[in-house]
Order: C-alpha cells, then sequence, then structure tokens
C-alpha cells in the first residue's frame, strides 16, 4: 500500500501545475485577444494592454512552483521517493487549494483585466487604477499558493 | 511632502502683446488658465476654437506623414532611444519656424496624401494584369477579338470549355458547312477558337456552338490581341514608373523628417495656446489672463513677463469652497512615488501629501517581495546606467521612474542579502556541481524556504508596523484639522483595541505556537492586554457613530465601526503575501538553476558550462521580468488598499499648466 503513496503526491504535484498552467493560458490569451484589438487603434498603449494581459500570467507561475515544491519534497527530483500512503495523501490535498483557486482566479482576473484594457483603451492615464482591478483578484491565487506552500512543507516534516 | 499652496492670478497685457506674453507662459509652464471673471460690457472671450481645430488636423497629418516617412526610409529606432529625450532648441530657432512653417506643412500634407496614389495605381495595374490575362491565349489570331465577319460572313471568337481538337469541333459543325474554325489556342480548361461561317447560317451555328458551351470573349477589342497586349503593358509599365517616382518623392523629402517633427511639436504648442486663448478675456486693446499659479513660482514668472511686456500682475487668496488643483512636491528620494499617489487621487480638501509617507515603505516593501540580491544588483546598475548616461537629456518622469527603481533596487540588494538569495541558490549549485565542494553564503538572518513560518510571523509585523503607521498618518491628519474628538476616539481607541489584541493572541500558546515564537507572553499581560481591547472596543461603540443624533442609531452604527475590526485582520494576513512573492522568486530562481544543471549535466566538460550559462541568463531574465511585475503590482496593492484605506481618500484635481507638452524638442534652460 505504502507504494502508492508517491502516486498519490506527484498527482497533487502534476493537478496543481497542470490546472495553474492552464488557467494561465486560457486567461492571458483572453487578454491577448483584447489587448491586439486596442493595438490596432493605438499601438503606442501596446506596454500597458501587455502588463494588463499579463497580470493573470502568475498562475501558472505559482502551480509551477507548488509542483517543484512537491517535487523535490517527495524525492522525485533526485531522492529517495520514500512516501508512505497517508503522506502522500496528505501532499496531494495540500495541492488542491492551489490546483483549484489558481485555475478560477486566473480566469477571473483575466475577465478584470480585459475590462481594465478597455479603460486603458480610452484613458490611457488611468492605467494605475484599471490595474488593481485586476491585481485585486490576485489576492486569492496568492492566498491559496500560501496555504499550499505552508501545508506542503508541514507535511514534509510530520513523521507518518 | 507638500502640497504647494496655490494663488489666483490675473495677468492684464496689451492685446497687441498677446502672442508674445502667451508663448512666455506657456514655457514657463507654471500657470493653469481658468476662467474667473464673467463677460462683461468691456471684456468678452473669442472664440477661436476653429483654428485650433485646424492645428489640430495639421498635427494628426504630421504624425502621419512622419510614420510614412519612416516606412520607406526604413528609420532604425532603438529601445534606448527614448532615454535620450527631446532636443533641446532655441526661442530663435522656434520664432525662425514661423516663416517656414506653410512650407513643411505643405510637404507633409503632400506625404500624407501619397500612399494613395499609390495604392490607386497599384490596384490599376493589378486591373490591367488581369485584362492581360484573359487575351494571353489570343496573341496569336491577328484581327480584333470583336470582329463580326464581313458582308457574307459571320465569325465568332470565344471559347469552348475543356480541351477540343479540330475533328470534335468540325463533326459538331458537320451538318453546316461550309464552316472554317481555328483554335487559336487550347488547355485543359478550355479552348479558344475562332469560326468563320456563311452569313445565313450563323444562327443555326451559333446554336450548335452554344450548346457545346460556347461563350464570346468578354473582351471588347478593337485591335488585334497582340497589339492590346503590347498596350497594356506600356499601361503597367507606366503606371509602375509612376509608383517609383511617388516612392522617390517620399524619399526626397527624407531630409525634411526632422522638420516635420518640429512642426507636429510647433502646431500642437499653438493648438494648445489658442485653447487657451478661449479662455481669456479681451477688450478692444486688453487681454486678461486669469488663472492659478503656485506661490512660490510666482516672482519668477513675473520678473520675466515684466522685463519684456507691458504688464500688469495681481493675485489673490482662494476661497475656502474653491476648487484649487493640487501640485505636490517633494524632494528627490521621494519625488518618484508623486506618480504612485496621482494615479490613485491627489490629496482632496484638508489631507495632507502622503508621498513621503509611502516612500519608505514602497521600498522596503518592493525589496521584500524581490529579495535577490543579485536580482537586485542588476536592478541598481541598470537603473544607475541609465540615470548616468544620460544625465542631461533624461525625461524628468523617466528620470523618476530611475531614481524609483533604483532605491527599489537597493531594498532588494538589502533582502537578498539579509535571505541569503544570491540568483536563489546558484552559488550553491555551481559550487557543488562544477567544483565537486559545496559553497552556501549563509544569510545574514535567515532562509525564508527553510523557515517559512518565521517569514510569515516577520510578514505580519511589517503589515503591523505599516498599519499603524497609517493610523499615524490619520493622527496627524486629525492634529492639523484640529479635530481634537477625532484623535481619541478614531484612532486612539483603535491603537488600543489592535495592540491590545495582538498582546492577547500572543498571550496564547495556539498562536505562538502556530507563529513559532519561542515563548508565549505571561498570561497576566494577557489579560491586562484584554481589559484594554475592551474598553477601547466599548469606547469606538460609544463614539464612532457620533454624527448621528438618534441614540439607539449611533450604537448600531458604533457596533458597525467596531465591526471594521475584521478589516484590520484580513489587511494583516494581506501582508502575507510578502512572504508569498518573496518564496515565489527564490523558488522560480531554483527551478532554473536545477533545469541548467540538468540539461548541462547531458554534455561534456567544455560545452556543458557554456549551456549552463545560458540557461541561467535566459532564466533568470524571465524571472526578473515577472518578479518585478508581480512585486510592483502588489506593493502599489499595499499602498491603495492597506496603507490608503485607513487615512487618505482623495479626490482632489491635479494641476495641470498651460505649458510646452511636445514630443520631439523642448526649450534650452535659460
Amino acid at each position: 500500500m505504502d507504494s502508492y503513496g508517491i502516486v498519490f503526491a506527484l498527482a497533487g504535484a502534476i493537478s496543481a501545475a497542470l490546472f495553474g498552467g492552464l488557467g494561465s493560458a486560457r486567461a492571458v490569451g483572453m487578454g491577448g485577444e483584447a489587448a491586439a484589438g486596442v493595438i490596432t487603434e493605438d499601438p503606442s498603449k501596446f506596454g500597458k494592454v501587455l502588463i494588463l494581459q499579463l497580470l493573470p500570467g502568475t498562475q501558472g507561475i505559482y502551480g509551477l512552483l507548488v509542483a517543484f515544491i512537491t517535487l523535490s519534497q517527495i524525492g522525485v527530483l533526485g531522492g529517495s521517493g520514500d512516501v508512505s500512503f497517508v503522506k502522500g495523501l496528505l501532499y496531494f490535498l495540500s495541492c488542491m487549494p492551489a490546483a483549484v483557486v489558481l485555475y478560477f482566479s486566473a480566469i477571473r482576473q483575466a475577465r478584470a483585466s480585459i475590462a481594465s484594457i478597455a479603460v486603458v483603451a480610452k484613458k490611457p492615464e488611468s492605467f494605475g487604477k484599471a490595474m488593481m482591478f485586476s491585481a485585486m483578484v490576485e489576492t486569492y491565487a496568492i492566498l491559496a499558493l500560501l496555504i499550499s506552500i505552508l501545508a506542503i512543507t508541514g507535511v514534509g516534516s510530520i513523521n507518518i | 511632502m507638500a502640497v504647494l499652496q496655490m494663488q489666483r492670478i490675473y495677468i492684464c497685457g496689451l492685446k497687441k502683446e498677446r502672442k508674445q506674453i502667451l508663448e512666455e507662459i506657456q514655457r514657463s509652464g507654471v500657470v493653469e488658465i481658468g476662467e474667473m471673471m464673467q463677460d462683461n460690457n468691456v471684456f468678452v472671450k473669442t472664440d477661436v476654437s476653429s483654428a485650433a481645430s485646424s492645428l489640430k488636423k495639421n498635427v494628426v497629418t504630421a504624425k502621419e506623414a512622419v510614420l510614412i516617412l519612416d516606412a520607406y526610409i526604413q528609420k532604425k529606432s532603438s529601445m534606448l532611444s527614448m532615454l535620450k529625450g527631446r532636443i533641446p532648441i532655441s526661442e530663435k530657432t522656434y520664432d525662425d519656424f514661423y516663416a517656414k512653417h506653410e512650407n513643411i506643412s505643405r510637404i507633409s500634407n503632400r506625404i500624407s496624401l501619397i500612399p494613395k496614389q499609390i495604392a490607386e495605381l497599384k490596384a490599376e495595374i493589378l486591373k490591367l494584369q488581369a485584362q492581360k490575362e484573359i487575351l494571353a491565349p489570343w496573341v496569336s489570331l491577328d484581327i480584333p477579338l470583336n470582329y463580326k465577319g464581313t458582308k457574307h460572313t459571320s465569325a465568332f471568337a470565344g471559347t469552348l470549355p475543356n480541351k477540343w481538337s479540330y475533328d470534335m469541333i468540325y463533326s459538331l459543325l458537320a451538318e453546316f458547312m461550309p464552316v472554317d474554325v481555328k483554335i487559336i489556342s487550347s488547355s485543359k480548361e478550355q479552348t479558344c477558337i475562332f469560326t468563320l461561317c456563311g452569313k445565313h447560317r450563323s444562327g443555326e451555328v451559333y446554336d450548335a456552338l452554344r450548346n457545346a458551351g460556347f461563350s464570346y470573349i468578354n473582351a471588347s477589342v478593337d485591335n488585334s490581341p497582340a497589339a492590346r497586349v503590347k498596350e497594356i503593358e506600356n499601361q503597367i509599365a507606366a503606371a509602375e514608373k509612376e509608383i517609383s517616382d511617388l516612392e522617390n518623392e517620399i524619399g526626397s523629402y527624407a531630409s525634411r523628417r526632422d522638420d516635420i517633427l518640429f512642426l507636429q511639436d510647433f502646431d500642437t504648442m499653438r493648438e494648445e495656446k489658442y485653447d487657451v486663448i478661449n479662455h481669456i478675456m479681451q477688450s478692444k486693446n486688453a487681454i486678461v489672463i486669469t488663472g492659478y499659479i503656485p506661490v512660490k513660482s510666482r516672482e519668477a514668472l513675473e520678473k520675466k513677463l515684466k522685463e519684456k511686456y507691458k504688464v500688469a500682475v495681481e493675485y489673490e487668496q482662494t476661497s475656502e469652497n474653491e476648487d484649487v488643483p493640487i501640485l505636490l512636491e517633494n524632494k528627490r528620494f521621494i519625488r518618484p512615488l508623486e506618480g504612485t499617489v496621482e494615479a490613485f487621487s491627489p490629496p482632496g480638501k484638508g489631507e495632507v501629501d502622503p508621498t513621503a509617507a509611502i516612500s519608505v515603505f514602497y521600498y522596503l516593501l518592493f525589496g521584500l517581495m524581490l529579495s535577490d540580491a543579485l536580482y537586485g544588483a542588476i536592478i541598481v546598475i541598470a537603473c544607475l546606467a541609465g540615470l548616468l548616461k544620460y544625465k542631461r537629456s533624461l525625461e524628468s518622469n523617466i528620470k523618476n521612474t530611475l531614481i524609483m527603481y533604483l532605491f527599489c533596487g537597493i531594498s532588494t540588494v538589502f533582502w537578498g542579502v539579509m535571505f541569503g538569495s544570491y540568483f536563489g541558490d546558484l552559488i550553491d549549485i555551481v559550487s557543488k556541481t562544477f567544483f565537486t565542494k559545496m559553497v552556501t553564503i549563509p544569510p545574514l538572518w535567515f532562509f525564508p524556504i527553510k523557515e517559512p513560518i518565521r517569514m510569515l510571523a516577520f510578514s505580519m509585523l511589517v503589515g503591523v508596523i505599516h498599519i499603524y503607521f497609517a493610523l499615524g498618518m490619520r493622527l496627524y491628519q486629525c492634529i492639523k484639522r484640529k479635530d481634537y474628538k477625532a484623535i481619541i476616539y478614531d484612532v486612539l481607541f483603535w491603537y488600543m483595541l489592535l495592540t491590545g489584541g495582538i498582546l492577547k493572541l500572543l498571550s496564547l500558546q495556539m498562536i505562538t505556537g502556530i507563529l513559532g515564537l519561542s515563548s508565549a507572553l505571561p498570561a497576566s499581560v494577557g489579560n491586562i492586554a484584554g481589559i484594554f481591547a475592551i474598553i477601547a472596543s466599548i469606547g469606538i461603540i460609544m463614539t464612532n457613530g457620533r454624527e448621528s443624533k438618534n441614540l439607539f442609531k449611533r450604537f448600531l452604527k458604533g457596533l458597525y465601526a467596531l465591526y471594521g475590526i475584521t478589516g484590520y485582520l484580513s489587511d494583516i494576513l494581506s501582508y502575507t503575501r510578502l512572504l508569498a512573492l518573496g518564496l515565489a522568486t527564490g523558488v522560480i530562481c531554483s527551478v532554473v538553476n536545477q533545469i541548467a544543471v540538468m540539461v548541462s549535466g547531458s554534455f561534456g566538460i567544455p560545452l556543458n558550462i557554456l549551456v549552463f550559462i545560458i540557461i541561467c541568463i535566459f532564466g533568470h531574465l524571465l524571472n526578473i521580468a515577472i518578479s518585478v511585475l508581480g512585486a510592483y503590482v502588489h506593493t502599489t496593492r499595499l499602498q491603495y488598499v492597506e496603507f490608503f484605506g485607513k487615512f487618505y481618500q482623495g479626490g482632489g484635481r491635479k494641476f495641470k499648466p498651460f505649458s510646452v507638452k511636445t514630443k520631439y524638442y523642448k526649450f534650452m534652460e535659460e
């Protein structure tokens, strides 16, 4: 039974990277469509809309982060790879906040970003304010990332 | 930390000097024009908006012209060109341009029209080529295609679908002989034929042919196809020549590019001047310009005006309820963050300028989020290089940005050293992989990745300090407003509640256990703190709804205000992003390093070092870009939401002086 521990742990790591990446890919894509529309009218806004497009891209990186920490903790990246069944499940659960929240927050953040891109198209001077709306959504991705990281490092030091 | 004091200014001058006076004010850029007088019998406003709109059109045309020129002469512009700033020119150059204006504006108009002409010619060429293609199968026919026959014969020139041979056609027309058929050309798709028959049978022949799918050629040409093709070729050549002439014409204007750029600036300035003329009062011989001016700039302007022109200048204090524009002025260390404050909103009535308050925390928080010594060093070097190399020519906004990132970079270096991060764990990895002995630079304080809980506690501590500071700002504002009740009710009670609450929590074993602190505060301290917190809560409930007369309502409002404690809790938790973003930078660093080791491991000795370096450079540049964006966004958020939320509403109107807003040129400082 214990030999299945690492399977669960890996499944957790992979789903964090998977859903974070999926969410960000969709989100940045959505932002890109809106940004490209602005550029057809006024190419000088490229820098601003690019930043807005990239804002929901961080979820993918956070997913990668969680996956990486998990992989190095369970010894897939060089190490024993010795994970008990319970521990494997715990790792899996620890990755879940990241996996789920990253995906949905990326999509929602993209929608805020698109609205902000529309603001910048009309009022480039409101860029700072517009950016904030999108940044607000990211808070929850960061909180999920935080709890996942704390849980993963915490599980590492439990002896089960 | 200052909002500059503003005064109303009235400048009265002669109408014949209107242009010069306005240009002087425009160059000094310290007056915001506003209407402060009503129309009366003597002074009226003149409407010159039509002149302004024609200038605007000029600017647009000039912009187009420059784009066209750049497309044709392929001018290189580098990323660094924005650091070079605008080119300084003298006032004389500006005045001399009036003479050149008409000519340059004509050229810019001409350039903007050329692409349309070229496009039309290209369309014409396409049309001619299509005609030529239709005629191509017919070139060996030496009579016109619309030839209908002689007195006794009828001719048909046209096409049959698919490939036909003489046998097939003659057998089709066998019963109408004598018929003469000539196949001009044939291909898989169509066969071009010329048929001649007696006039009396022309109807039947045509029917037979049409049943086989015959159709007349769709081109009425009076001379032979070969001659016509020749003619078309000549026309195409002529059009092509014309296009290249036009392109050469554009090329010949290349030397005028700078003039056209200047035209753009020149007319932008004039347009703004005309906008101002709309707002100034004019009589037959005099003008009155009214507006706001910062008190400290008024002497210099008055002196300059009085030296050259016949003017009278008067000042007036602004009144309490007036919508006075806001201009901030700060020391160099702080100044870059004026932009951050203004992006939120300039200070409203009775508010202090928060720029200085956010500056220190801005640099601190940015450094904590990025927290890698070498990333910081790269930012510092890049900013310093930009600042030193383009010292003279930098525009002030870019200069401010560079200064801001310079300080952010310094703070990043500091925190990087504290947390022992140099490109993440690059030094460990390099020493382990290439020199067999692992070397670690110990952090001055601790490794956040090894002790995340300690970092979490520190992040929240930073949050508590930041929020206490924000309450301090509220206190300062209350003192300035002489609102002594608010000092106790809105500030001191909250300080008491927060401090009491935090101390009480720290005396609980559970909380200190989570935060990894060695020991909890003694229970007696916790109890006293708890009592203080309760007193403060009661105080808040009693007083925070004090604007309501109704006692019950006041109580409810107070309760609601106390509920705001949850806001403080979430604010402090919000600072845990310092940990998350700091870890993110560090972990991505080690991901990059790890990948570099893995990939380079599969190469031989000299090559693996090269591969390692390439992957590291690429990966770390990417990480810098992402992490700086993240740090910038979230530092700003902490300032706007957590910090400003406690004391700052904004709502002021930014000072918008009548000034020179050019893109390419600026006036030399005298």
